[in-house]
């Protein structure tokens, strides 16, 4: 297997593109990463994408991608894992130049939420687990998350305030981040005094809806060696499932696949989780981000939501994390998600993450999911 | 909602009908093709517990399409008496009245509809069992 490395990155700021199509969003993001590589020939794309089926009534987004940006003829794969999306994208990317079939890929995701209503959007995102018995019930995406919220929170004695360190987090990060969709800080008192959307779950504790797209490009890490920026190496990009519905799981705290997932990575990369200087946490909801810390390795079982509380996710905490606004304050456009983490950390171990910067930041960590963690992907990136 | 793919799921969404692992008794809802405990194929169907207890629960304050008339409305998992887990909705008490680990029974209920055309919905939802 070939070593991997990323040489260029490109993103749209996440929000509402009522004028731009889904196409030119894609392109937008695609071409910056181009240029960012300072290339303009690739062999292959995977475009990351959940809804456009219902969002645009539009399928086939691979070649429509390649056709944008000039390229009909190359290879181009649209792949979907719900919110997970992105992040499969990057992952079958890899697999691509890592087993010497191409060398130049790109790997992006693109989203455009808004063009449909809010309950339209509700009912296409319960498209993540069993249509036929899970969103019969009428439970909607933010409500199965709010059932491992109160289970948690009496579980582990948690309270609403202790809840909001994610969200919190997020949104001191965003202020610095020129694409994120909400760049401003929220208070723990704001927060929980906002709406419930799915008790427990409060409106402030919610990533938006959003438009986005968000471009990598790879190559064989001795071909990113030539190019006169840091290289920065894919050292490890793993994914597993678990149990598709939340309900028929047995532990409905157990983040199965990140856990299974992060052990490949861990094993790939040959690190341990005390070797990461920055981490992505995929943080669509504050329990999801406390979870998937738990799962990750960074806290205990159950104290999650206190470590984050307690400042430890902070750029200058125990674990730098979300550190250009994570899903809730940067945004969480669903198939893009999973790039926008890589392209992030790529700004991070570039240096070039300004007033956010993480000291001396080598060993980067991605985590991507979808549906309730039905789907994780994880990626190490990494400063050679 | 097409009328077959409706149709098709109604024995195991009005009667809670399951699936049981002839090998190795594991229940699962629906039913699947292989164990995912012992790996066998033999399934056979059983007709689930009507019993169960609150695993966890939610508040549904915005809907998706077609349940828009039952907002704000709770969603829980339920442990039913042999086991198994379902999703469904609590009704019959005050949202402020539910509580995880209350005594839950199945019954029969409307759902949702599809539009002003399409068809109307039925399914298992659950409430508080009455001390007789």
């Amino acid at each position: 297997m070939r070593k991997v490395g990323v040489i260029g990155i490109g993103c749209t700021k996440v929000g509402e593109h009522w004028a731009t199509p889904l196409r030119d969003l894609f392109a937008e993001a695609a071409l910056l990463a181009l240029d960012d590589a300072g290339i303009d020939k690739i062999e292959s794309i995977y475009v990351g994408n959940m809804l456009s089926a219902h969002t645009q009534k539009q399928e086939h987004l691979g070649a429509l991608m390649a056709d944008n940006i000039g390229m009909p003829g190359v290879q181009a794969i649209k792949v979907e894992a719900a919110c997970g999306s992105g992040g499969i994208a990057v992952h079958e990317g890899f697999k691509a130049v890592a087993s010497g079939l191409v060398d130049f890929v790109m790997v992006g995701g693109v989203e455009k939420m808004t063009d449909i209503s809010t309950p339209e959007i509700t009912t296409a995102l319960m498209m993540a687990e069993n249509r036929e018995y899970s969103a019969f019930s009428g439970i909607t995406f933010v409500g199965l998350n709010a059932l491992c919220s109160r289970l948690y929170m009496e579980t582990y004695e948690v309270k609403a305030d202790e809840m909001m360190g994610f969200p919190v987090n997020d949104h001191i990060n965003a202020v610095n981040n020129p694409n994120a969709q909400y760049p401003f800080k929220i208070t723990v008192e704001r927060a929980i005094e906002s709406a419930m959307v799915a008790d427990p779950i409060h409106l402030y504790e919610c990533c938006g809806i959003g438009d986005g797209a968000a471009v990598a490009i790879l190559c064989p890490l001795e071909k990113a060696k030539k190019i006169n920026k840091p290289v920065i190496e894919v050292s490890a990009s793993a994914t597993a499932t678990n149990v598709l519905n939340l309900y028929e799981r047995d532990d409905l705290l157990d983040f199965a696949a990140t856990r299974r997932a992060v052990n490949q990575a861990y094993s790939m990369a040959n690190i341990d989780k005390k070797d990461v200087d920055v981490l992505e946490v995929h943080d669509a909801f504050s329990i999801v981000g406390v979870l998937s810390l738990e799962a990750l390795g960074f806290a205990e079982k159950g104290v999650g939501a206190r470590f984050a509380a307690e400042g430890e996710i902070a750029i200058d905490g125990d674990i730098p994390t979300n550190t250009m606004g994570g899903l809730k304050a940067r945004g969480h456009p669903i198939g893009a998600t999973g790039v926008y983490q890589i392209v992030e950390l790529v700004t991070q171990l570039r240096g070039e993450a300004g007033k956010n910067q993480v000291k001396d930041a080598e060993i980067g960590l991605a985590q991507n999911i979808g549906g309730v963690d039905s789907t994780s992907i994880i990626h190490v990136l990494r400063r050679r | 909602m097409s009328v077959p793919n409706y149709w098709r799921e109604i024995p195991y969404r009005y009667m809670l009908v399951g699936g049981k692992c002839i090998n190795c008794g594991k229940i699962y809802y629906p039913i699947k093709k292989v164990c995912r405990v012992c790996g066998s194929r033999d399934f056979q169907q059983i007709k689930l517990s009507d019993k169960g207890k609150l695993v966890s629960f939610t508040v549904i304050r915005s809907p998706p399409s077609g349940y828009e008339e039952f907002a704000p409305y709770v969603v829980g998992i339920v442990e039913l008496d042999d086991g198994v887990r379902v999703i469904a909705q609590i009704v019959d008490c005050d949202i402020e009245d539910v509580r995880t680990g209350m005594e839950l029974e199945a019954t029969f209920r409307r759902t949702s509809t599809d539009g002003d055309s399409g068809i109307i919905m039925y399914g298992t939802k659950f409430r508080p069992i009455i001390e007789q």
